[in-house]
């Protein structure tokens, strides 16, 4: 359409409106007003406050001879090279363990949404059973679940005890208070988060097209690649957010299954910074830092493999 | 994949055996449950039916339950209003700063648990509110609502808006046009919405152990218990509460199933 023609339109447009009906489309927008404000004056007042309150206190001074606990406001920057020296390692390994976990529930997950979405498609009853199971686990808490594990991978359980039978671990070797036990326990807790999205986007999925990219000869492996994983991406991309982000952060597997050596996370070093030590400042800056790291990072990978679906 | 042999057993075997390995530790807390296994119940002593008849036995242990329960219930109620407002009001309406707006939805669900409670947590300090139930429902509505926005904004903008035009044409009231037409249709998404938020909001511990003060929630009473061994009782509520939650869903998916299937006959 060339300029003058869309003037023209425009034109039409706004002479075709009656008072009245821009009356009502105003009416319309102040309703709309309305409805979010409540929540987002919640969302201004109990999120985006808070991390202004938290950035400031990352700042405070502790004044000379203060007792346990007590800051008083100031712009302390040297808090932030100060745990930045001091933890940048747990920061590193706390990526790296949400990392692996990430990978491995996605491959737990896909199947499990594949067959819940696509092989079980006319057995609502089934499909339904299977989805609450998903959810239901929530209900008996995550704590008992994973402190269940520790007890299922504790050196006097069978599981150790036959893969020492069977030399796969050695005699003096174990299961729990290892990085491999923080890692299952990360990947076992945030499974249902990544495989809910994938189920979501799979449910979409027009099986005809499998079977026509099998007319066309492409080898089951070709038909996944090229025609599966595509269709489901804006469901791989969510899971994978759902499921990354929270890892990162999480310090309950850490606690319960790893060690004091080499499996502390990031958010047991804040937790007990805030609780333990009462370093506020300290506690504070490296929340900061998680948050802006993490951010980062999504920023990244939205950029990079992102759809227009989400974000 | 979808019509060879090896796709044929390869996706129920694995997908079946990630199910199990979901629901390897809720069989062993509910075996567990029956073990007369004194106060720190990590070995198998012998088979007892006395947790399950004394399930409030363990000091402390009901109570966080039913804390839990009153939590998830005020919490759901408060995120699902609110929530719903939002999604329907981002969808169906034009305004400036919606961009702010979506960036207060989607950045809580992009910040991890730990800094969420922190934040939180130095918000009450800084206003010298005393933690406990009230700041432990906020904590949670917080991020109830996230969840139920972007659940229920999907569901709004998947609706027809011809139904809408077509009641309106037949001069229905734009409150009778709402509550006849569109709420109704979004009510499997609110239900979904409140559902989730529910399990959420039952089963947080790190944002709850951040603003609960002195407080207890159920998965609190857990962590605390680790550290000298926790309760059968806490098995057999565990146990419990899975097995009320399985019958409750399965339940209504039964009634909907019947009803969609007598629907169906019936046209």
């Amino acid at each position: 359409m060339s300029a003058p023609a869309k003037e023209a339109r425009a034109v039409e447009k706004v002479d075709l409106r009656s008072p009245e009906e821009i009356r009502a489309e105003k009416k319309k927008g102040r309703m709309g007003a309305w409805l979010i404000l409540p929540g987002m004056l919640y969302m201004a007042l109990f999120f985006a406050a808070p991390v202004v309150v938290l950035l400031s206190m990352s700042l405070f001074v502790k004044p000379e001879g203060a007792e346990l606990g007590e800051f008083v406001p100031g712009w302390n920057f040297g808090t932030y090279a100060e745990v930045w020296n001091r933890y940048w390692p747990v920061l590193l390994r706390s990526f790296v363990f949400a990392l692996i976990a990430t990978v491995a529930a996605l491959i737990i997950a896909f199947p499990m949404a594949y067959l819940v979405a696509v092989r079980l498609r006319g057995k609502p009853l089934l499909k339904g059973i299977l989805l609450v199971l998903l959810i239901a686990p929530f209900f008996s808490s995550f704590i008992l679940r994973t402190q269940a594990w520790k007890q299922i991978l504790a050196d006097e359980g069978w599981i150790v005890q036959t893969l020492k039978a069977v030399a796969i671990l050695p005699a003096d070797g174990s299961l729990t208070a290892t990085p491999f036990a923080v890692i299952c326990g990360l990947t076992y807790n945030f499974l249902p988060f990544m495989m809910l999205p994938i189920y979501a986007s799979l449910e979409r999925l027009d099986t005809r097209l499998l079977e026509a990219s099998g007319d066309l000869y492409a080898s089951p492996a070709q038909t996944f690649m090229k025609v599966t994983l595509p269709q489901s991406m804006p469901g791989v991309f969510a899971g994978t957010l759902l499921t990354f982000i929270p890892a990162a952060g999480d310090y309950v597997n850490a606690a319960i299954l790893g060690n004091n050596r080499d499996t502390s996370m990031i958010g047991q070093v804040i937790d007990s910074r805030f609780f333990k030590v009462i370093d506020y400042p300290g506690a504070a800056a490296l929340s900061f830092i998680l948050m802006v790291c993490i951010l980062i990072l999504v920023l990244i990978y939205i950029r990079r493999f992102g759809t227009k679906d989400l974000f | 994949m979808y019509n060879t042999k090896l796709g044929k057993w390869f996706i129920p075997v694995v997908g079946g055996l990630a199910f199990v390995y979901l629901l390897v530790p809720i069989v062993y807390i509910f075996v567990f449950s029956f073990n007369d296994g004194g106060k720190s119940n990590l070995q198998w002593r012998s088979f007892t039916l006395d947790n399950w008849k004394n399930p409030c036995g363990a000091p402390g242990a009901c109570e966080s339950l039913v804390n839990s329960l009153s939590v998830g219930a005020v919490a759901t109620i408060i995120a699902t209003v609110l929530g719903t407002a939002v999604a329907i009001g981002l969808v169906r309406y034009k305004f400036r700063f919606r961009s702010t707006a979506d960036l207060l939805i989607i950045l809580p669900l992009a910040t991890p648990e730990v800094v969420l409670g922190a934040s939180l947590l130095a918000q009450f300090l800084n206003l010298g509110w005393d933690l406990g139930y009230w700041t432990v429902i906020i904590a949670h509505v917080m991020f109830c609502m996230s969840f139920v926005i972007v659940t229920v904004r999907a569901r709004v903008a998947g609706l027809d808006d011809r139904l809408e035009e077509a009641a309106a044409d037949l001069y229905a009231s734009p409150m009778q046009r709402f509550w006849k037409i569109t709420f109704p249709m979004l009510i499997p998404g609110i239900v979904a919405a409140a559902l989730l938020s529910f399990a959420m909001s039952f089963d947080d511990f790190i944002i709850t152990n951040f603003n609960s003060g002195t407080f207890s929630t159920f998965p609190k009473f857990v962590y605390v218990a680790a550290a000298r061994g926790i309760p059968a009782q806490a098995n057999v509520i565990g146990s419990a509460m899975f097995i009320i939650a399985l019958l409750v869903v399965i339940i209504g998916q039964v009634i909907s199933y019947r009803r969609k299937k007598a629907l169906a006959a019936r046209g």
